[in-house]
């Protein structure tokens, strides 16, 4: 869409990592292919989203609009950029940030693309990856170019790959870590990217490092794989490790992860994780989404056989000498402060709003004279002239030392603390002061209705509400309640982690009549501590416009009913799900729409409510077989071929024909044969073997020709070509790469189980 | 040179209202009206960001947003699609919808009496960095349009031209009728 996208590709070449600037050529290829119609609708939308390239609400055409559902006219020249999808229709961008560690350079690209390319907003998840909304499938290659020149790849933000690696913001610098997990977090992260183990799941697999059991910051228990740091003697040297939990993970049906070892050492950190991996790949579910996470299997197969068929996995893989070098490489990450260290009084004279910020936003290192401080900002969302603020702020009082938090905040680390009271009048400058980190105030929530597909109700609008009213109270809370915390999801799927919170929504429809009213489940109880340690308990619906009230009551009932120092969980486990009920019975009653229908408008809206705009989420993924993407990616060289040929490069061409037969009949070796060879010899006999010799891949007319177009393209490869010799040999691709998909649709069928 | 992505942010008089709950339903409505004859899509609510766009109607050729951006409220038109025409004509449809958009406002019951702009005191985004860089030499290349663009508007030697910003913004201009020429206007 913006007219510049070729612009940057110039302006770049050359200036990002190789590989990370192929990738992103093969995105570019693959987005013409699907233009031009040559690759299924379904491999475009997987391979978009493993790319971070999402959908948004109103990508099939069509909007309640309070009246009426209307389609959205957009331009009709295009095809879909995946199933019920429209080209034109704006989508999310997801930059994965692992460990949430970002740099002043990476904050101000990022302001760059929100400007240019979205609403001027960014926004951090609640996986520390950072979303920017609006975004126009054309544009994605420009973005993750300008991303890749200051070292941020979009690949594996979504899809059924592994996604963002989450670690404690404090990690390093935390008064209770065992030690540091960020390069661990790091490692993991970037040796798991693209690995060939990882790209055939049935769903998605996140992984989340916490430096200690205490502390929340990581919710290692909520995740598919999570580890804690953890440290044993042995013979007398210290050695270090994790505590390794399994099969955890919210959504509709939540489960706590299962401990999978009291002491994983860190040599078996990632042998470990590939062993998972060939399992999840192997035994996970493919067919079924909806049981396809890693829970449901561990939860099948019982976690000692779990463990135990990992270990056999184990046992059968082939070192890789990446896993003593990813080691190797960890005592040297280091986090330098910019500032010398200062022991300065922590609660100095200065404003009444200066202590509540270093009170509630500001956290003493385990560093002495150091401090990190916290940025809460609202809904996760911040401003591209922010994030230039905050890229200035932290170069000058940090090394460019700040992440991004699972609570949707920033955490600058490494600030002297003689710096506090100039980083306060800063941060206050750019808005970015408000001394609300770590309370009640600072409200999770998912996209919701704003841009989720299946979003059911206004989580965002429900969260600005309570979030303006938590903050316009004339009397302050006490602090009992100040330290609760809320997280609001649009639909059940969890997003927001209201499972974990004290005060847990999650959005719901309930009719009144013929009329819709957007609801929310209340949950209460939920652990946010320990690692999310315990999931809240539902204890009914509320209309979306009581829930302030509803919020109101729990809170006053909490406070007059505590016994000396009850923790809110002790609380509502000890009155228990019939009473909490009954604190909120009353407000479910809905008023007739002629009696007042605001309760049939969600916050933040102005149009009646309905959920006729639910879609089908992309959260899933795209089930596509690695065969398909092969098949894929063989249309892509093909494709580079015909580029070449017109450049006038008909050796260059020629290579890229033989490469595309090549990559479609390893591509059907492995799906027939479990692994394809990769040198050329190899895949020509394996070919001929089990493909032409077994007349497999004849075609009822032609019979073995298109083979033999391979086989001749084998036997030529390297030499001389001219440009007709070249056209000729893309031309014979295109038929093998025909017949390819031919014989690959022949075995589905052939291996179709017989009712 | 070729210009793309141009935006125009027409400030609100003072006082401005402070809340912009009413442009939520306005925007709605349009969407339901077709008001401005493009493809508008959505609402967003961006009332809780700090200078942020405050009320956006999310669009195809163009997000409208009513919002204190920058610290100063007022209404910026965000060219998404690329425009065809000259420079000139570009910043003349920019500009139009833009100021469209303005009047409209002022008219919905949510703002009448409450909300006036000043399409006297604007603001000239060029949303590209790559297009149109954020140097003097840029802004010296289109000098010489933006002020036969405004003098069509608002008659020569009425109006300042002013580059703003730090060099890692957009390329921005401000352009404001001198005071005289707006009391007479
Ligand atoms: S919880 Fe539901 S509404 Fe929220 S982002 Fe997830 S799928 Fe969408």
């Amino acid at each position: 869409m913006k007219y510049s996208n070729q612009l940057w590709k110039q302006r770049l070449a050359g200036r990002l990592p190789a590989h990370l600037a192929e990738e992103i050529d093969v995105f570019e290829d693959e987005i013409e292919l699907r233009r031009q119609g040559k690759i299924d609708e379904r491999v475009f939308a997987e391979t978009r989203l493993r790319r971070g390239v999402y959908g948004q609400r109103y990508d099939n055409g069509q909007r309640h609009d309070g009246i009426t559902t209307r389609k959205l006219p957009y331009p009709e020249d295009k095809p879909t950029k995946g199933p019920n999808t429209v080209w034109d229709a704006p989508g999310m961008q997801r930059i994965k940030i692992p460990f949430g560690g970002l740099n002043a350079t990476q904050l101000e690209v990022l302001a760059e693309l929100a400007e240019e390319y979205s609403d001027g907003v960014a926004h951090i998840t609640t996986r520390q990856d950072v979303q920017l909304h609006f975004i126009h499938l054309d544009d994605t290659p420009a973005i993750m170019r300008r991303l890749a020149a200051v070292g941020i790849t979009t690949r594996e933000a979504c899809g059924n790959t592994i996604r963002n690696v989450t670690a404690c913001p404090y990690a390093g610098v935390c008064r209770d870590q065992v030690f540091d997990v960020t390069p661990y977090a790091k490692m993991t992260a970037y040796y798991l990217l693209g690995h060939p183990e990882c790209q055939d799941f049935g769903r998605k697999f996140k992984i989340a490092f916490s430096g200690c059991s205490r502390n929340p910051c990581a919710l290692v228990r909520m995740h598919d794989f999570g580890v804690i740091a953890k440290t044993r003697e042995n013979n007398g040297r210290l050695e270090r490790g994790f505590e390794a939990y399994v099969g955890g993970g919210l959504g509709a049906v939540p489960y706590q992860a299962k401990l999978y070892s009291e002491f994983l050492p860190e040599t078996e950190l990632l042998p470990t994780l590939v062993a998972i991996a060939r399992l999840f790949t192997r035994l996970g579910e493919k067919r079924n989404r909806n049981r396809a996470r890693i829970k449901f299997l561990v939860d099948k197969l019982g976690i000692e056989e779990f463990k135990r068929l990992v270990e056999q996995e184990r046992a059968q893989l082939p070192e890789d000498p990446r896993w003593k070098e990813a080691l190797e490489e960890i005592p040297r990450y280091r986090e330098e402060p910019r500032r010398p260290a200062a022991l300065v009084e922590i609660e100095p004279a200065g404003s009444a709003e200066f202590r509540e910020w270093l009170r509630r936003n500001v956290y003493r290192q385990r560093q002495e004279g150091y401090a990190a401080v916290t940025i809460a900002l609202p809904l996760g969302d911040i401003t591209a002239a922010q994030l230039r603020r905050l890229a200035d702020i932290t170069r000058n009082y940090t090394n460019e030392t700040i992440r991004t938090t699972v609570e949707q905040n920033f955490l600058l680390r490494w600030v002297s603390e003689a710096d506090l009271p100039a980083i306060y009048e800063d941060l206050k400058a750019a808005h970015l002061a408000e001394p609300v980190a770590n309370t009640i105030a600072d409200i999770t929530a998912c996209p919701g209705t704003d841009t989720c597909r299946l979003g059911i109700a206004s989580s965002r609008g429900l969260a600005a509400e309570l979030r303006t009213r938590l903050l316009e109270r004339r009397e302050p809370l006490d602090e009992s309640v100040r330290g609760l915390r809320i997280k609001i999801s649009g639909c059940f799927n969890s997003c927001g982690q209201h499972h974990l919170a004290d005060v847990g929504f999650y959005g719901v429809k309930r009719n009144k009549g013929r009329y819709a009213v957007p609801h929310f489940q209340v949950l209460l109880g939920g652990q946010w501590g320990e690692n999310a340690a315990a999931y809240g308990l539902a204890i009914g619906v509320v209309p979306s416009k009581r829930v302030p009230e509803a919020l109101e009551r729990i809170l006053g009932r909490y406070l007059a009913g505590r016994q000396d120092g009850e923790s809110f969980q002790a609380f509502i486990q000890r009155i228990g799900r019939a009473e909490c009920l009954k604190m909120i019975e009353d407000l479910r009653e809905i008023p007739t729409h002629q009696a007042d229908p605001s309760y049939y408008v969600d916050w933040g809206d102005a149009r009646e409510f309905t959920i006729g705009d639910l879609g089908v989420g992309e959260c899933a993924g795209e089930l596509v077989s690695p065969t398909e993407f092969q098949l894929a990616a063989a249309e892509r060289e093909a494709f580079e071929a015909q580029l070449h040929l017109e450049k006038g490069e008909a050796g260059e061409a020629a290579r890229r024909a033989y490469e595309a037969m090549k990559r479609a009949a390893q591509a059907l070796i492995a799906h027939r044969l479990g692994r394809a060879p990769q040198d050329p010899e190899q895949v020509v006999e394996t070919f001929r073997k089990h493909f032409y010799d077994t007349e497999l891949f004849f075609d009822a007319f032609a019979r073995g020709k298109f083979a033999q177009y391979y086989f001749n393209a084998h036997k030529r490869n390297g030499g001389p070509w001219d440009e007709d010799a070249a056209r000729k040999q893309i031309e014979e691709a295109q038929l093998f790469l025909e017949a390819a998909h031919a014989c690959y649709q022949r075995l589905l069928e052939q291996e179709q189980p017989v009712i | 040179m070729e210009v793309q992505h141009i935006n125009i942010k027409i400030f609100a008089r003072e006082p401005a209202p402070a809340d912009l709950a009413g442009a939520i339903p306005v925007f709605h409505r349009w969407i339901q009206q077709d008001a401005t004859g493009e493809l508008l899509i959505d609402v967003a609510d961006y009332r809780h960001v700090p200078e942020g766009p405050g009320v956006m109607l999310i669009a195809h050729e163009a997000h409208y947003s009513l919002g204190p951006t920058g610290g100063r409220l007022g209404l910026l038109y965000n060219r998404r699609t690329p425009a065809t025409g000259s420079t000139r004509e570009k910043l003349e449809q920019a500009y139009s919808a833009a100021l469209a958009a303005c009047r409209r406002l002022e008219q919905e019951p949510e703002f009448r009496g409450s909300l006036a702009f000043d399409e006297g005191d604007v603001e000239v985004i060029f949303n590209d960095r790559a297009l149109t860089p954020n140097t003097d030499e840029t802004f010296e290349a289109l000098r010489g349009e933006l002020e036969a663009f405004f003098a069509s508007r608002w008659g020569q030697g009425t109006f300042v031209l002013e580059k703003t910003g730090e060099p890692r913004e957009r390329l921005t201009v401000r352009v404001r009728r001198s005071p005289e020429t707006a009391l007479r206007a």
